[in-house]
């Protein structure tokens, strides 16, 4: 572990989260939550365990990304609070 | 109530994290978690089952148990989706569109007006008007095949590199919804229906539960695939590395046959005419 990495990764993580659940556009929180997704596929890397990375890069930045946009897309994008 | 949730989350936050002081070092081989079982899986997985991804094979031989259970509950999601979105009964649109291919003009057919269908020169587009997007329909072309064939590669190599049935069954399911987003879900869920996906889903998981059952019926425990050399004429030990690739094939046809299925409801909400 090199701890350069993880401490920008880390940031990079919590930025999107709260970015995520504070954003008012809800495809914007989609998009937010793919790039929180990809963020933690980095660290999981980091600390060597590749399935797991390998997993979150296919499942969570990929297809649960293109669901929620599907889910905006049916439903609204505007959130109410 | 805003700022009580706050005071909450922050005072809860700040428990978790004190609570992480206690945890072992990372990488500690002296750690609980590495005491029982983590040193017999570096050292014998190689004698037991000639697979070199350790991961793997605690995955699907070690723990055959809880992947079987978790490709049963992406199963359940799957059929929790159908059941929540999936409309049968629909009323026909008011209009329709179709767009004429030469011209590129669109034309808007009211209800009962006679539709060209299956003609060459006319296709159906979606309500939310689209435009004809012709760099993005052949460049998804092109990438599909090989998209596919990594996926083919992941869920075949797991043994010994990083993948295995769930992440190369989600890249096949995303090159189809990739279809489906370039194209258009009708063209797509002609190719892939709903029930072939359906069925698909199902004869994943059957196939895992169906190894193990195999196992019981030629005299050993559920999913100990060692047994399976009487049928297959190998070392037990190389028949535990077949039945691991064995139970990551169905697991990538479950995983990918729920993906597309959860796209096609999730994208038309539940009316499989239009979608994304």
């Amino acid at each position: 572990m090199i701890w350069q990495f993880d401490l920008i990764i880390l940031t990079l993580v919590v930025i999107s989260g709260i970015a995520a659940i504070s954003i008012r556009d809800l495809l914007g929180a989609a998009v937010l939550f793919g790039a929180y997704s990809f963020m933690m596929c980095l660290a999981w890397a980091v600390m060597g365990a590749v399935d797991v990375a390998f997993t979150e890069a296919s499942v969570g930045a990929g297809v649960s990304t293109v669901f929620f946009v599907a889910a905006v897309f049916r439903t609204s994008r505007r959130s109410k609070d | 109530m805003k700022k009580f949730g706050l005071a909450c989350i922050l005072l809860f936050g700040a428990v978790l994290l004190y609570g992480t002081m206690d945890f072992p070092v990372y990488g500690d081989p002296h750690s609980p978690a590495s005491q029982h079982v983590s040193d017999y899986y570096i050292e014998k997985t190689i004698e037991d089952t000639a697979v070199p991804n350790i991961v793997t094979a605690v995955l699907a031989d070690y723990r055959g148990y809880d992947t079987l259970f978790e490709t049963a509950v992406i199963l359940t999601a799957g059929f929790a989706c159908f059941f929540l979105l999936r409309r049968f009964r629909r009323p026909p649109p008011k209009f329709r569109l179709y767009r004429h291919l030469d011209t590129g003009i669109t034309l808007i057919f009211e209800e009962g007006a006679k539709e060209p269908v299956d003609s060459d020169e006319f296709m159906r587009i979606d309500s939310q008007w689209v435009p004809y997007d012709l760099i993005i329909q052949k460049a998804a072309g092109l990438v599909v095949p090989f998209l596919q064939l990594f996926a083919l590669y992941v869920v075949a190599h797991g043994h010994h590199s990083p993948g295995g049935g769930f992440q190369g069954g989600v890249i096949f399911g995303a090159t189809i919804i990739l279809i489906a987003i370039s194209n258009d879900l009708r063209s797509t869920s002609r190719r892939i229906s709903e029930s072939i996906s359906a069925k698909m889903a199902s004869t994943g998981v059957l196939i895992y539960a169906g190894t193990g059952t195999l196992c019981l019926l030629l005299g050993a425990n559920f999913l100990d695939y060692g047994v399976l050399s009487q049928l297959i004429n190998v070392s037990p030990i190389m028949a535990r590395s077949h039945g691991i690739l064995l139970v990551e094939i169905g697991v990538g046809i479950a995983v990918s046959a729920v993906m597309i299925w959860i796209y096609y409801n999730l994208a038309s909400a539940g009316r499989h005419d239009e979608g994304l």
